[in-house]
């Protein structure tokens, strides 16, 4: 297993945002991260990749404690795409990739002939070999995007996490982001969690979906989600229900 | 934990260049430090050719090489008219004679040697730490507009100067000069660093940038009105020096104190150099920084660390001197077209040295305070930063 959560508890200030939590998360499987604003999921992610405190439980990391590992053995672990822009100007996107081989290089991070290839692949897997030169301030919010996962590519590790990818993304871009997670996923063999508002990009194209349901978190594969009931209740009393034969949202009928 | 290796077409894209790295899953073994761990491709046989660099790139290096080695020429020949320049009338030939030992009267000598060479040493130092400490402020808090004067490091060192030279004189040590100067370095980085401490860890808090620029600001003005009213409670002799000291002047330097100024400074710079690849990575914000391992405690010490030698140094021996800090990472990053650290923070030195240097000529041709010089070659590039309200962060 890749990512191990075992009796999680966490929270912030007086709130407990989730309660004794266990879940397995394999390689080479993307699994969506559901759940209403406010829920924890930014707090799950930060917590998995190390950035954040836990009150009590376990995180592994295949099969090794992540407070037992130190900053680089982490780094070279689980690569986290945040919700941070990164628009900085006379700052090249292959220079962004090149950054994600910091856990590897050397004290003022020069790359060697292997590192240049790894982010030159990066790069390819995501479709953005021809925008190596141009700079992060001149790129639309999806390709900025394709950028930052690349990063996390060359960072080569069997983990990444998302924070909300595909939010201020247009909807083609939305798919397209959702299909190239699922690609790495299967192909790189990669443990790949992204957390989502979208249901729809969740449901067909994730092998399987976390959905937190405060303060508890349900993981099933995608099929079994769908039909578990757990994501009706997310719109109970808001006049939408959820329809698990179609996979969509509707108003309820009056 | 099963190894799985894929070789992987991504979206169609031609077969050449696939099996470039395989992710052995879970791949628990780590190695200590800085060697690179990249799996060889088990099959030679489809080993792509490094990347090949482009036009681009070629074009970019040469650019920074040839920048690079003309600023140094610049610099170098502002050096050496800085030493020619001065009050008294030298020729040429006896700068050479009294820098090369060789034969020239006593007092070209001493004046040469002793005044010019340390003056001209100093604006260099000087200059290269102010940029370098304002380069790593910017990054550090993200903020286009930091610098160790702005942020009210300059202050906090003129309060430590303050209460050392006008306390001093009561604990008798006054006029012992290697205490003195000591004293002073050491009042002035005590200042700095409390300063830089406040504003670090308000800015944890707090992640908007006009918050930390203006709390500098007022900690800056809070300081000053506290040392002027240190200068109303103090003797004559002690408020003297420490006048003198205010009004900010690389020639003020001694060769006693050259001894503490130099290998400080040196080693700030050092300092700032090891800093480069920590800058690198917070220039994507401290939460990316520290997912791709950096030790952001160790780092954010590091940076303290050699700011506050820098600009603690500086201040204690030149005064407050401002906009160097502020105007020359900028200068760099519009020169270079680079956010690299790689680049700027050589280049930022350089430059640094080169104008603090160039207006050492100018206050020298005209004898105008040195910060009235900085001012105005600073804030032309302070007003098309803002103007141009380009991201650099």
């Amino acid at each position: 297993m890749s990512i191990r959560l075992h009796q999680l508890t966490l929270g912030y200030g007086s709130r407990l945002l989730l309660d004794h939590i266990t879940a397995e998360l394999p390689d080479g499987q993307l699994t969506a991260l559901l759940g209403r604003n406010g829920t924890g999921k930014s707090t799950l992610l930060r917590a998995i990749a190390g950035l954040g405190p836990i009150r009590s439980g376990e995180i592994r990391l295949c099969d090794q404690e992540l407070t037992g590992l130190t900053a680089q053995q982490r780094a070279r672990t689980i690569s986290f795409v945040t919700t941070d822009k990164v628009r900085i100007a006379n700052l090249t996107c292959e220079e962004v990739v090149a950054l994600g081989r910091a856990p590897y290089t050397d004290w003022i991070g020069r790359l060697n002939d292997e590192d240049r290839r790894i982010v030159r692949r990066a790069l390819q897997l995501t479709g953005m070999e021809s925008f190596g030169h141009k700079t992060m301030d001149t790129l639309s919010d999806g390709e900025c995007q394709r950028i930052m996962i690349a990063r996390a590519l060359a960072q080569d590790t069997p983990i990444v996490l998302l924070d909300e990818p595909t939010a201020f993304l247009d909807l083609p871009n939305r798919y397209e982001l959702g299909t190239l997670l699922r690609r790495l996923a299967h192909h790189e063999g990669k443990c790949i969690v992204f957390s989502t508002h979208d249901l729809d990009v969740a449901l067909s194209l994730c092998d399987s979906v976390a959905l937190i349901d405060p303060p508890t978190l349900h993981h099933l594969p995608t099929e079994a989600m769908v039909h578990s009931g757990h994501i009706e209740r997310l719109f109970t009393g808001d006049g939408l229900h959820f329809d698990p034969d179609s996979r969509s949202v509707r108003a309820a009928k009056e | 934990m099963k190894a799985q290796e894929h070789t992987l077409s991504p979206s169609g894209s031609p077969a050449e260049g696939k099996e470039l790295h395989k992710t052995t899953h879970c791949k628990t073994t780590y190695y200590s430090s800085t060697n690179h761990t990249t799996n060889t491709p088990p099959n030679p046989e489809k080993k792509i050719r490094a990347p090949h660099r482009s036009h681009l790139y070629n074009n970019r290096k040469k650019r920074h090489t040839l920048l690079f080695v003309g600023l140094s020429v610049l610099l170098i020949l502002l050096f050496a008219v800085d030493l020619t320049i001065g009050s008294a009338d030298i020729t040429l030939r006896d700068v050479w004679a009294a820098l090369t030992g060789g034969e020239c009267s006593a007092i070209h000598r001493q004046i040469i040697l002793h005044i010019r060479l340390l003056k001209a040493l100093t604006a260099l130092l000087a200059g290269a730490a102010l940029a370098a400490s304002g380069l790593q402020m910017q990054t550090l808090f993200r903020n286009p507009l930091a610098g160790p004067y702005v942020l009210g490091l300059s202050s906090g060192a003129s309060l430590g100067v303050a209460l050392f030279l006008l306390g001093a004189p009561l604990l008798g040590v006054a006029h012992h000069s290697i205490v003195q100067s000591l004293g002073i370095a050491g009042a002035a980085w005590i200042g700095s660093a409390l300063v830089l401490f406040i504003v670090m860890a308000v800015s944890r808090r707090i992640k908007d940038i006009m918050v930390i620029l203006i709390l500098g600001m007022m900690l800056g003005s809070g300081i000053s009105s506290v040392v002027e009213m240190l200068q109303y409670l103090s003797d004559e002799s002690a408020l003297k020096s420490f006048v003198i000291w205010t009004m900010g002047s690389l020639g003020e330097v001694t060769s006693e104190q050259m001894q503490l100024l130099v290998p400080t400074i040196l080693a700030g710079l050092l300092l700032s150099i090891a800093s480069i690849k920590p800058l690198n990575l917070l220039l994507l914000g401290e939460h990316y920084a520290r997912t791709m391992g950096l030790n952001i405690l160790r780092a954010r010490r590091l940076i303290f660390v050699s700011t506050i030698l820098l600009a603690g140094t500086c201040t204690a021996f030149c005064g407050p001197i401002g906009f160097i800090g502020l105007a020359v990472p900028h200068l760099a990053r519009m020169l270079f077209a680079s956010a690299d650290h790689r680049t700027l923070m050589p280049a930022s030195m350089l430059i640094g040295a080169l104008l603090l240097v160039g207006c050492d000529l100018l206050t020298k041709s005209f004898a105008f305070p040195i910060n009235t010089v900085t001012a105005l070659l600073g804030i032309p590039v302070v007003i098309v930063v803002v103007l141009r309200n380009r991201n650099f962060f």
